[in-house]
């Protein structure tokens, strides 16, 4: 297997790692480079350093992407680790199913999507993406293994949401959901305030429901933003191809200072009229809206930036308030960020998801961020919530065990699996998640 | 009618880029290639994409065992019979250096190996009067260069070979479609320093199949190193000899 020393780093690009990088194309090849050690990494779409492993190997498995079988009758698709959601949404749509679950970039791929047992637009109605997995097939070292819940329930559970710790995923059986054509019927309707937005949330029917807000909203306007509620209907062109737009270059920091933001975030919140606004949209343009600008990270610059991302019980509805208020005081500039409302569907011990509401916003690289992170961790520890590993790059250790009650149970069977720790990531060892 | 491909070097990047357009528009795939346990998952894959047929072959370019049994398979196929070689091995050249030993299997790999299947389902071509042979050379094959001029001179047989196959099909109704790749994000370039202007294997999957619609002899994939290969075969001897490009 060949091998190349690179530099890498997720998609927050604040956190980097130095190290050798296999991508194998063949299972022998896999094969060969697992025994050389070094976790198994996807497209990096993660913020923080959950695909990092500085310093030493990890396996690209982008490559390793192929669609094993397919039933059109049941909607149960077996496919590589490596392929991405956006492929399968692209492929299977014509046929009239899709994946159950999907994340907000169709660049994600299924061993990132169980590794890390992502949620979607509809995580309060279908639950997680780890919940729609018939079984996993894992490499270990006497060849691949399939993992399904009835066969090894403790480690099917360890290794949805696992972050790749108890062994390279080669491939996974989905069950996926029939869709009635290629079009999705959208509402947009703005929101004044974060009381009114929770309110909208709690009462919304849609299948498909997500808030964008306006962080650098305070005050009276505090949470202000749009709802998009959203269903699938019938449709059977998908709509133009989308040419994805690339961004040239690194951002210069300015694009990115309060002005702008708070410029940009009042523009976009104007679209909407006060009584609302309907639209028809592909589905790869409702699920995937930001893939539209491919490199988009690079909007934030050189330094990169991070994504906090939490998630509260249902009824610390005014502790999200709160965090909200702290991170507009905080100062720290922030394009759209996204509020959503969560079910209870999680898979995995590590699974992020818990009934309740969820809050994400990505702010640029700054030095007085860490220190504001700090903060919003402690008001999340405070009201029962957990941070998003996916997104992390900046948690204290020390909050684990009470954002991951089921942390011990968890670092047992990843023990069990993966005995050396071979698989770890500068995310595991940051966060101490493997050892004490 | 239909159409089934005889694909060398299925598990390539490149090939397996193709395979899927092809099987996205019902064409039926025979992979050959040495790993049969790995080639299955591509066939699977072409399958759950579309494709007609899709099944696997062993083939090995140093083993000459294997020419009858695919010759056999493709003499079976109802319809058009077409091609596709993905098949090259690049060795470092200073290995070479080393070890010229290693040259017979590059160029067994690269050319003789491929063009004795060719040649084999040449007749097939001409006495069913349709079909397609696409054959990826390389950009290494216009001119030799110090860092891999084995592996360029291989590829440059296999790009005359190709222009005399093309002769004698276009005769019978067949058609020969040689590729020039440049720089390609493939298994074979992964960790390769100093590579610019890197296709994607889609992006030259897709000049394929735009190349086979128009019935293109030779093209370049992406199309701008027909300028840059142009520009470096301009170079007078004199001058090239002591470039290190």
């Amino acid at each position: 297997m060949q091998w190349k020393t690179a530099d890498y780093a997720g998609w927050g690009r604040a956190l980097r790692a130095h190290g050798r990088i296999a991508r194998p194309e063949r299972v022998s090849a896999l094969t060969e480079a697992l025994a050389e050690g070094g976790p198994a990494i996807g497209n990096c779409r993660s913020y923080g350093d959950s695909p990092l492993n500085d310093g030493g190997a990890a396996i690209r498995m982008t490559r390793m992407d192929r669609l094993l079988a397919f039933d059109p009758e049941t909607g149960v698709i077996e496919v590589e680790a490596g392929a991405s959601i956006g492929a399968l949404l692209k492929l299977l749509a014509p046929r009239g199913w899709m994946p159950a679950v999907m994340p907000g970039t169709g660049l994600a791929t299924v061993g990132g999507c169980i590794a890390n047992d992502v949620h979607g637009k509809n995580h309060h109605g279908a639950g997680s993406f780890g919940q729609h997995v018939l079984a996993v097939t894992l490499m270990t070292a006497a060849g691949p293994r399939e993992v399904s819940p009835a066969s090894d329930p403790d480690l099917f559970r360890a290794t949805m949401g696992g972050l790749g710790q108890t062994g390279a995923i080669l491939s996974a059986r989905l069950q996926l959901r029939t869709i009635p054509g290629q079009r999705m019927k959208v509402l947009e309707t703005a929101m004044p305030d974060f009381d009114s937005f929770i309110a909208a949330l709690d009462a919304s029917k849609a299948e498909f429901a997500v808030g964008w807000i306006d962080a650098t909203a305070k005050r009276k306007r505090l949470g202000r933003g749009i709802l998009e509620e959203a269903t699938l209907v019938e449709g059977t062109r998908p709509g133009p191809e989308r040419k994805r737009k690339p961004v040239p270059f690194d951002a210069p920091n300015a694009l990115l200072s309060r002005p702008v933001v708070k410029i940009f975030n009042r523009w976009y919140g104007s679209g909407v009229p006060d009584g609302g606004r309907k639209r028809t949209r592909a589905l790869d343009d409702f699920f995937f809206p930001l893939d539209a600008l491919s490199d988009w990270n690079r909007l934030y610059g050189k330094r990169g930036f991070h994504q906090f991302q939490c998630v509260l019980p249902a009824d610390r509805a005014a502790a999200l308030k709160e965090i909200l208020s702290t991170i507009a005081r905080g100062g720290i500039a922030s394009p759209l960020a996204v509020l959503k409302r969560m079910g209870p569907g999680r898979a995995g011990h590590l699974s992020f998801p818990m009934e309740g509401y969820t809050l994400a916003v990505d702010m640029p690289a700054r030095a007085r961020v860490p220190t504001l992170y700090a903060r919003l961790e402690d008001q999340v520890l405070a009201a029962g919530g957990r941070i998003y590993l996916a997104k992390d790059a900046l948690a204290r250790p020390e909050s684990m065990a009470a954002m991951y009650p089921e942390l011990e149970a968890w670092r047992a069977e990843a023990a069990k699996a993966d005995p050396e720790a071979r698989l770890a990531t500068d995310l595991v060892r940051r966060l101490h998640l493997r050892s004490l | 009618m239909a159409e089934t491909w005889i694909i060398l070097g299925a598990s390539s990047s490149m090939a397996r880029a193709l395979v899927r357009r092809l099987a996205a528009r019902g064409d039926g795939v025979i992979l050959a290639g040495r790993e049969l346990a790995d080639l299955e998952r591509d066939a699977a894959d072409a399958r759950v994409r579309g494709a007609a047929v899709a099944e696997t072959i062993r083939f090995d370019a140093r083993d000459p065992a294997c020419l009858a049994p695919i010759l056999a398979r493709a003499e079976a196929c109802e319809g058009t019979v077409s091609a596709a070689v993905f098949v090259g091995s690049m060795p470092p050249q200073a290995e070479i250096d080393a070890d010229p030993g290693l040259i017979g299997g590059v160029v067994t790999d690269s050319f003789t190996g491929p063009a004795r299947v060719l040649q084999g389902l040449a007749p097939i071509i001409e006495a069913r009067g349709a079909g397609t042979v696409i054959g990826v050379g390389s950009v290494a094959g216009d001119r030799g260069r110090i860092g891999n001029y084995v592996y360029g001179a291989a590829k440059a047989a296999f790009a005359t070979y190709l222009s005399g196959l093309r002769n004698r099909l276009g005769r019978a109704g067949g058609h020969v479609l040689t590729v020039k790749p440049g720089f390609t994000d493939t298994a074979m370039t992964w960790g390769i320093e100093g590579m610019f202007l890197v296709a994607s294997p889609d992006k030259v999957a897709d000049d394929i199949l735009s190349a086979l619609e128009k019935q293109r002899n030779v093209i370049y994939t992406p199309v701008f190193w027909m300028g840059i290969m142009g520009i470096i075969r301009l170079i007078p001897e004199r001058v090239f000899k002591k470039l290190s490009v």
